[in-house]
């Protein structure tokens, strides 16, 4: 008896290969002699670590670790990436980095290269709340008609992106309506009443001797401006005509006046670069200028 | 199953259950309101549940005579529908998210049902639920045929694989509920985590004295991966899951780790849950199921005892490459992209040692649907396995990441190798358990394999395209130096691969439920023709 025959071990017809006298229910294995690719594999990829060890930072050493000679350092490659790619941009971006921006604004060529750039800055940092294009939605103003909550000059518009609307920064643009049915500043007959007279306005076609009319010469007019027209600067908007923030329907209007509205819009000073902030502004101003469904005051 | 036990064994798992309805009731009582009281609340209904039909079972006849000569299968038939059940389930969490993304107006109003909390529900209960509980199932019929010996005891494997289950329901209730570790893979909270530990252990040492007891020389490759699977699994799980709680008497913990560390350890233990749980243990069953159904020996017993180390050992390095361009320090990037580069080779070698295997059986890839349930599964495992090396290198993950190729890639690893796997042991072993040759309907394995194939393409390639098209746009720069797109319109741009990607997880979906059918099906028939398939055992010393 032969060792192998001791095993077990038979010759399989279908490969010719030995098996190696392993039986597990059935099971067998083939003494199949190893593949010599697999080692050529394994060499390869080896030689491919050891070319990756060299040149990349790889291996620790106590608190270090290997440099590798390319002394790459991905922290200083991202940054030098970012430059690079601001570099690309200077020749077209710089300008509004601090500049007239009325007078770029009239810059045709110069609104061609930008106005791209501005319109994905947009839909990536605005579009959230102000809509793709810019026409807002339930308690998000509409940016493309002509009722502006605090200007619709570029300048005054990069001022209110920088600072926010109630945001946490320093110099933030304030404004709050207070809750006058809520905290009892009104009774709820008179809440009523100005409720009323704020869904006939304008002025002409609303009761000027009516109790809502009294209400509202108390208590609005010095936000929202003796005929309710807004744009006062004061972040309070026009009660006229049909584009409301928080929906223009008498149950909105009066859940407005009773609750009150804080509406909030973030400081992107920390966020966006001056130019970019810039960029915005001339953007969101021609937003309203190339869309001219403006109302009559 | 009770029948099987002997009195004896049933006042031990009548103590077992009173004990986990007394644990119930601790979480309960220390809880009273939130996830941790609703779990107690689930322990303690089980422990009554299971604690009545022992007590009615007391008196019962005991098991029959002479079962020490016979292998125990009633644990791995119980298991196996346990993973149909979870399949079948985890499964459809996962179509219905895949259509949310396509329709997420679709979405219900209520917290439960929200995407995020859903999302875990499905990669729990596919990975732990389906693919866990497969993984005991096979193994332990495995174990025990490459021994030649008996399970150890007949207790343990019902506490482990009912224990395991209560792990899984807790894990995704808990979700439901809000209940979250927010670790990827990792989300059950601390009192879960503590169970598995528990049942884990108790299931080494079941596998490892059953492994002492056999009567073979050799230990079969099968059993090396599958114990793979169970040491590393422990290691992994007791690892990233280290966290104090807020109080002994809520769900909420707090990790241990913090910062980049956390996210090192929690990748250390995502990528070795791919390697240990979704391939290593998988690969034991592959190794066990397709020599046994093509009826022909292993290709080469060197290559796949060097694959085994070699796997072993480069799987354990590579978890940094989900961490690429982040503020992991560069060079343990650099690692797990080398580590993960050469990590292809032995995962090459095992995928052509399974095809290899084949030869001279082609003609019943071709006749048997089983047979080609896991031909594919080892194919895919090659590709998948080649991608992941390809996308581990860093210039390569700069376009991928973030990208839906990542979804594509984890799902031609999970579609095409982990669960064609599963569907091939399963129509090799459910007849066997059920003392017939075939299953009940065997044409609708047929059915099932284009569907689970059809599925699996529409699924990987929607993805592929999905993730390729997403890093592109994010990277693309117009002539003036400004993004060409905004991330708005890379999601916009998703809309088709989403609806494809939904269809092609409902035809496989649909193939899933087809099998659970059949396999039910299957074990309600009639016994025909009962296969002579295993040796006997041999005779053991009297218990």
């Amino acid at each position: 008896m032969t060792a192998d025959q001791r095993h077990g071990a038979e010759i399989d017809p279908a490969t010719g290969y030995e098996t190696t006298g392993h039986d597990w229910n059935g099971i067998r294995e083939l003494n199949t002699p190893f593949p010599r690719i697999v080692i050529w594999a394994l060499a390869l990829t080896f030689l491919y670590s050891m070319i990756a060890w060299i040149l990349l930072p790889a291996w620790p050493i106590g608190r270090d670790f290997t440099r590798g000679v390319l002394g790459l350092d991905q922290r200083q490659i991202a940054m030098q990436g970012y430059a690079a790619l601001e570099r690309g941009r200077d020749d077209w971006m710089a300008p509004f980095a601090a500049g007239n921006l009325d007078a770029l604004a009239a810059d045709p060529a110069l609104m061609a290269r930008a106005m791209p750039a501005a319109q994905r800055l947009f839909a990536d940092n605005c579009a959230a709340c102000h809509g793709t294009h810019g026409t807002g939605g339930p308690g998000f103003p509409d940016l493309t008609d002509a009722n502006w909550l605090w200007g619709g000059s570029p300048d005054t518009i990069a001022e209110t992106l920088r600072v926010g609307i109630n945001s946490g920064h320093p110099d933030t643009r304030v404004s709050q309506m207070p809750a006058f049915g809520r905290d009892g500043m009104l009774s709820r007959e008179a809440v009523q009443a100005v409720t009323d007279y704020v869904l006939a306005l304008p002025g002409s076609a609303a009761d000027a001797q009516s109790a809502g009319a009294q209400v509202f010469a108390e208590n609005c007019v010095a936000c929202h401006g003796e005929n309710g027209n807004g744009g006062l600067g004061t972040g309070a908007p026009s009660l006229v005509g049909a584009r409301w923030i928080y929906g223009g329907d008498r149950a909105k209007v009066l859940a407005t006046i009773h609750g009150g509205r804080q509406g909030v819009m973030p400081s992107w000073a920390g966020r966006l670069s001056a130019a970019e902030i810039n960029l915005l502004a001339v953007y969101v101003a021609r937003l309203g200028a190339n869309n001219q469904h403006a109302e009559a005051p | 199953m009770i029948a099987s036990l002997s009195i004896n064994e049933r006042q031990v798992g009548l103590m077992l259950t009173i004990g986990v309805a007394i644990l119930g009731l601790i979480m309960l009582g220390a809880a009273k309101e939130g996830p941790m009281a609703v779990h107690g609340a689930m322990a303690l209904a089980l422990g009554i549940v299971l604690a009545f039909s022992l007590v009615g079972s007391l008196f019962d006849p005991d098991a029959p005579g002479g079962r020490a000569a016979r292998y125990y299968d009633e644990p791995t038939r119980f298991g196996l529908m346990l993973t149909l059940i979870w399949g079948v389930v985890a499964m459809s969490v996962g179509v219905w998210v895949a259509a949310l993304l396509y329709w997420p107006e679709a979405t219900p109003l209520w917290p439960a049902t929200s995407f995020g909390r859903l999302r875990p529900v499905h990669t729990t209960g596919v990975i732990f639920g389906f693919g866990g509980n497969a993984l005991i199932a096979t193994s332990l019929h495995v174990l025990q045929r490459t021994s030649r010996a008996r399970l150890a005891d007949s207790v343990s494997p019902w506490f482990v694989l009912i224990g395991y289950n209560l792990f899984c329901a807790w894990a995704v209730t808990g979700y439901l509920m809000g209940s979250t570790q927010s670790k990827e893979y990792a989300e059950a909270e601390w009192y879960a985590d503590i169970w598995l530990v528990v049942v884990w252990v108790a299931y080494l040492v079941l596998y490892l004295r059953t492994l002492a007891r056999r009567n073979e020389p050799h230990i079969y490759v099968a059993n090396w991966y599958y114990l793979a699977f169970i040491l590393v699994v422990a290691m992994l799980h007791i690892v990233n899951n280290i966290a104090l709680p807020v109080s002994f008497a809520g769900a909420r913990s707090f990790p241990v780790w913090s910062g980049v560390q956390d996210a090192m350890v929690q990748w250390w233990y995502g990528h070795n849950a791919v390697a240990f749980f979704l391939t290593a243990g998988f690969l034991g069953m592959l190794y066990y199921f397709l020599p046994v159904r093509a009826e022909r020996p292993i290709w080469s017993y060197r290559l796949s005892i060097v694959s085994f180390w070699g796997i072993v050992f480069f799987y354990v390095w590579v978890g940094s490459h989900h961490l690429h361009y982040t503020a992991l320090p560069y060079w343990v990037q650099t690692l797990g992209m080398t580590f993960s580069v050469m990590l292809l080779v032995p995962s090459w070698a095992s995928a052509g040692n399974a095809i290899a295997t084949l030869n001279g059986a082609w003609h019943k890839v071709r006749d048997d649907a089983t047979l080609r349930f896991m031909f594919v599964a080892a194919v895919f495992y090659g590709l998948s396995t080649f991608e992941g090396s390809f996308l581990a290198i860093r210039p390569v993950n700069s376009l991928s990441h973030y990208t839906d190729w990542t979804v594509g890639h984890v799902h031609s690893g999970t579609l095409g190798w982990v669960a064609m796997i599963i569907f091939g042991a399963i129509y090799t072993l459910v007849p066997q358990l059920s003392g017939r040759t075939t299953m009940a309907w065997p044409k609708a394995i047929e059915w099932h394999f284009w569907l689970s194939i059809a599925g699996t393409l529409i699924y990987v390639v929607s993805m592929w395209n999905a993730g390729i098209t997403q890093g592109l746009m994010w990277r693309t720069y117009d002539a003036n130096g400004g993004l060409a797109y905004s991330f708005l319109e890379s999601v916009m741009a998703m809309a088709p691969y989403y609806l494809l990607r939904t269809i092609g997880g409902a035809l496989f979906l649909t193939g899933t439920v087809l099998c659970a059918l059949n396999v039910r099906a299957t074990m309600l028939a009639t016994p025909v023709g009962a296969g002579a398939s295993d040796r006997p055992l041999l005779t053991q010393p009297a218990e």
